[in-house]
């Protein structure tokens, strides 16, 4: 098990010469700069963790004239909320990130989708902006960047749902394939990143990916952001390096009486104590889009459990059988064994239906509500029971 | 060319085919509920969920295109571990109660629950925790919502065949439902009543509205005299839902079945049909010398055709200013209503008050039609209950009749004879044909210049038709139109009819006549016609249709001696007086949501 402990870095918030930066990418070729990412490691930081460089090189083989870069600043995932900090923080970079990816791909328009909930961000977001379009116009770069807004749904996080919200629909996920690189926005390739992932890849650029991959393990490059939440005294935002254990974690951030962590929001793991120091966090153990949610023995993982629930059973898009009728009957069905209508045998019904809903459901949301339910049910079986 | 594995058989097909035609091609079936052969894919139900190897979860064999070397499972373990799960989850949010359900034992959901749900229940029931509504406001449908899957094969049916999308996703999570406009009741939205999303729900969630009861009181009132006509249509399609393949003609037995049904006279629409054909022509060639010739422009051309209700519902919503290019006549079902209690009456010598009068119809919306205030002509409602070909089947198994085993009769004569013309009515483009098969002799007292009377380019499939008659050696009163081209459209479907409405309220296009049916493949495609629907299936009953036409004795509408006998007696002339007070009509304008 490579484990590099924790270690705090400061890369996504560094500040830089992003007119530097911008020169630099618009001397390299299309493929040097998809090189460059590709050579780093870097996987998206939305939650999937798709390779970066690997959805580049896709969606730059595209031939279509016309094509998106999408930045997703939907920022659903409850106890996650450091997209708004780098959005607050680092726009240029962003906007940075983007304008690259166009290069890199032969794209000249971007989107922004920011969640509904920031759109106090705005005015300073569209000052930053007009003085970055004014700067990449004079390097030279065709690019431009148009902000489109959210409007509460977790779903339209999910990247087909969001291209359907921007085209004017209603936000449901799609049938992949066509998968974005191929068929995105507006039908035509799109490449869309997280905030986080575009921002990283401007200092992959700026720095190099043979420094880059100095940080982290052999597969969790890097560092990233963490939202950290819960039972803590030192909730908030944290760049780490990728590679440490959920002990090692706990022992920075934890309040002593730590007896599980939510890697990962409402989509990902609950981690026990007694895994906490063979559980990397990252992609070979738990992957996470920054949420760290910590709960110490006075929390009920019932009521934990019952909480993600209701947000799911409320936030599918309500379209596949397996996620809309399966988050309900997860919600309905704990219910009656914690009041003792139903036996307790009635779980291992439910977590064989969770395992359905993870490879019969049409998109992630529905596919990972297994992960939190199967993790807090099996770990923590007796609160749920009684 | 693909090749792949299917439960280890090889198979070859086109690249773009799903995983679930190149199983269908192998004899392999997968069940499914959100797909339809007419439809754009979903993939929302999961039920077709499938085994690939290597993949990271189960593949929707609907919306998934083959690739090469793939190697597909369609009932290991992982699968039908998956499809009973989600067979049971729609059953838990559903209300099952199939023996009170219209769809009982012609319902997808209730086939596959048969194959995967038998003994307990393994989910807890969700039906109380939903408040499930029924909208009976349409006088065409029911809206049920506690039968309904959340397929979406209504919504991507009005939006993509019909362009009106009267119905679509509200709300998300277990909250999502079907839902109109502001969830106003059916009948207060722009919805055509036409019935296609009806005919493609896989469950009872939308179904006709159903009269058979009023329908058998009517015949068991010996007080009454109930006449029945049908439309041309039925004929064609009925035999789907009495055990025959699509494309069976079973003219003389339906009319043989509603004699035995008890009703007191078995009519015919096409009748009527032929009397449109005499209405609305003489209707087309009087706009065409008030604006060409005289310069009157308080007519309005193209004139599109109206014996569509679906497309006359359509056009009120949402192309009201053109409502004057609408011909005046109303529906060969109207016009026969309106005769029925009036000209039969008088030559039956019947109190009209004790005529009922049942319509058997491929469509739903002509249930709405004949509840609209203007249709009441004859001092009374011109047509009291308008069956489905869907809801005749259901009387004649009721009856306990061997559908099979009957000899064909002939229709009553009064009001029952029709011509080839009359038929077609039923198909798209046959409105135009029939009219053109009229017109075009009266112009020019000769027939049409098409081999066999068949005006080939206005039939077929095609969205959109367009077709050029030049006219030639006209007679002395049409001489102002020797040598003119009279230009038409036929449109079917309101997805093409928009296009061709559209087209015409910008200016773009110079028709002088356009026939627009509001169904795909026009009548015999209807909103109340035999379910299942297909491309294939439409196609055969086309034929049968044009088999029909060619059978007939009298193909012209003009030349059916009982349209020349009561223009004799009772009407005088077509677009005359009386005609005018029966059988033409107005429309209204209507808000557009
Ligand atoms: C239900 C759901 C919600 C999601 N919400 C977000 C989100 O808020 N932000 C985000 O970047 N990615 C979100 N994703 C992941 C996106 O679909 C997509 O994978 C990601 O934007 C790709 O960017 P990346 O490769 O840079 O991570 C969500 C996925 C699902 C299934
Ligand atoms: S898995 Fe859930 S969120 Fe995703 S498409 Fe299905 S219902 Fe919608
Ligand atoms: S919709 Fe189907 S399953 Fe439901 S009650 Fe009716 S017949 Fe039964
Ligand atoms: S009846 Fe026709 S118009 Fe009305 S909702 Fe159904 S498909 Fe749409
Ligand atoms: S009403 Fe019928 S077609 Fe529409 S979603 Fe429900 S079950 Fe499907
Ligand atoms: S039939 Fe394939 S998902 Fe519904």
């Amino acid at each position: 098990m490579e484990n590099k402990g924790l270690t705090k870095v400061d890369l996504i918030f560094e500040s830089i010469d992003v007119r530097k930066v911008m020169t630099k990418a618009f001397e390299m070729t299309s493929d040097e700069i998809i090189k460059e990412i590709l050579d780093s490691g870097l996987k998206g930081r939305g939650g999937a963790g798709f390779p970066t460089g690997l959805k580049w090189k896709y969606t730059a083989a595209e031939k279509e004239p016309e094509k998106y870069i999408v930045c997703n600043a939907d920022e659903g995932e409850p106890g996650t909320f450091k997209d708004r900090e780098i959005l607050d923080r680092a726009a240029s970079k962003v906007y940075a990130g983007m304008a690259m990816a166009g290069k890199a791909m032969g794209s000249k328009k971007g989107f922004i989708y920011l969640r509904g909930e920031y759109r106090f961000l705005l005015p300073q977001l569209f000052v930053e902006l007009h003085k970055f379009h004014k700067m990449i116009h004079e390097i030279g770069y065709d690019f431009n960047i148009e902000y489109r807004m959210g409007s509460g749904a977790y779903i339209c996080g999910e990247e087909s749902a969001l291209f359907e919200s921007i085209e004017g629909f209603r936000g449901e996920p799609r049938n992949k394939p066509p998968y974005p690189t191929v068929s995105g926005l507006f039908s035509k390739p799109t490449s869309i990143n997280n905030v986080e992932t575009l921002v990283t890849a401007v200092m992959i650029i700026d720095k190099g990916a043979k420094e880059y991959v100095k940080l982290g393990t052999k597969d969790s490059r890097g560092s990233k952001v963490f939202s950290i939440s819960g039972d803590t005294p030192i909730p908030g935002i944290f760049e780490l390096e990728l590679g440490m254990t959920v002990q090692e974690f706990v022992n920075e951030f934890g309040d002593g009486d730590t007896k599980a962590v939510q890697v990962g929001g409402a989509s990902g793991f609950c981690v026990p104590r007694k895994r906490f120091a063979d559980t990397i966090i990252g992609f070979e153990g738990v992957p996470t889009g920054g949420s760290m949610k910590l709960f110490n023995s006075s929390r009920s993982m019932y009521n934990v459990l019952h909480n993600y629930l209701d947000f799911f059973a409320e936030e599918s898009c309500g379209q596949c059988t397996p996620c809309r009728v399966g988050c309900q009957q997860l919600l309905k069905g704990v219910e009656k064994v914690k009041k003792g209508e139903a036996k307790s045998t009635y779980l291992t019904e439910l977590v064989k239906l969770a395992d359905t809903m993870k490879v019969a459901s049409k998109c992630g949301l529905g596919q990972s509500v297994g992960n939190a339910f199967r993790s807090i049910v099996e770990n923590f079986r007796e609160e749920i029971i009684y | 060319m693909v090749t792949l594995k299917i439960n280890d058989q090889e198979v070859k097909v086109a690249a773009g085919t799903t995983v679930l035609d190149a199983a269908k091609k192998l004899g392999v079936n997968i069940p499914t509920l959100c797909n339809h052969p007419d439809l754009c894919v979903a993939g929302n139900c999961r039920v077709c969920v499938v085994e690939q190897t290597g993949a990271r979860t189960l593949i929707a064999a609907c919306a998934m295109p083959v690739s090469e070397g793939m190697d597909i499972h369609t009932n290991s373990l992982k699968v039908r571990n998956a499809r009973k799960h989600i067979v049971e989850l729609l059953l838990s949010e559903h209300r099952a109660d199939c023996t009170k359900c219209y769809k009982n034992q012609k319902c997808e959901l209730q086939t596959l629950a048969n194959e995967y749900s038998f003994g307990e229940h393994i989910f807890l029931d969700l039906v109380e925790d939903h408040p499930y509504a029924i909208d009976r406001s349409s006088p065409a449908f029911l809206k049920d919502d506690s039968k309904c899957i959340r397929c979406q094969r209504c919504v991507r049916t009005c939006a993509q065949l019909q362009h009106v999308s009267a119905i679509a996703v509200s709300h998300k999570g277990s909250h999502m439902k079907i839902s109109s406009f502001h969830d106003r009741p059916m009948s207060h939205v722009v919805c055509t009543n036409c019935g296609q999303c009806v005919n493609r729900c896989p469950t009872g969630a939308l179904t006709e509205k159903t009269y058979i009861d009023q329908v058998w009181d009517a015949i068991y009132d010996t007080d009454k005299h109930v006449v029945v006509q049908t439309a041309p249509a039925v004929r064609v399609a009925l035999g789907e839902d009495l055990g025959y393949d699509p494309g069976e003609r079973v003219t003389g037995k339906m009319v043989t079945a509603l004699r035995q049904l008890g009703f007191d006279s078995v009519l015919d629409t096409d009748f009527t049909a032929d009397l449109t054909i005499m209405e609305e022509g003489t209707e087309l060639l009087t706009r065409l010398k008030k604006v060409l010739v005289e310069n009157d422009h308080s007519m309005a051309l193209p004139m599109f055709t109206s014996c569509s209700p679906g497309w006359i519902k359509f056009i009120e919503h949402k192309y009201p200013k053109m409502l004057p290019n609408l011909s005046t006549c109303k529906s060969p079902q109207q016009m026969f209503g309106a005769l029925a209690k009036t000209f039969y009456a008088q030559k039956r010598n019947i109190d009209p008050s004790k005529i009922v009068s049942v319509s058997i119809m491929p469509c739903t919306a002509k249930k709405y039609e004949a509840d609209r205030p203007e249709m009441r002509s004859s001092g009374y409602k011109d047509i009291d209950f308008v069956l489905t070909t869907r809801e005749l089947a259901v009387m004649i198994k009721q009856a306990g009749i061997d559908f099979r085993t009957l000899e064909p009769t002939h229709y009553d004569s009064l009001m029952g004879t029709s011509t080839g013309a009359g038929v077609i009515f039923g198909a798209t483009g046959g409105v135009m044909e029939a009219a053109l098969r009229t017109a075009y002799e009266i112009v020019t007292g000769k027939p049409v210049p098409f081999n066999n009377l068949n005006i080939t380019p206005v039939r077929g499939m095609d969205g959109v038709k367009e077709a050029t008659i030049k006219i030639e050696g006209t007679v002395d009163e049409w001489k102002f139109l020797e040598g003119a081209e009279l230009k038409v459209a036929i449109a079917h479907g309101l997805v093409n009819a928009n296009k061709v409405a559209k087209a015409v309220s910008k200016g773009k296009v110079n028709y002088h006549f356009i026939e627009i049916m509001a169904c795909p493949g026009g009548c015999l495609g209807g909103g109340g016609q035999p379910i299942p629907t297909s491309a294939e299936i439409r196609q055969k009953r086309m034929e049968a249709i044009y088999s029909e036409d060619m059978h007939m004795d009298l193909r012209k509408s003009h030349e059916n001696p009982e349209v020349l006998a009561i223009y004799k007696e009772f009407l005088e002339k077509p677009n005359g007086h009386k005609s005018h007070e029966l059988l033409h009509t107005h429309y209204i304008e209507r808000e557009s949501y």
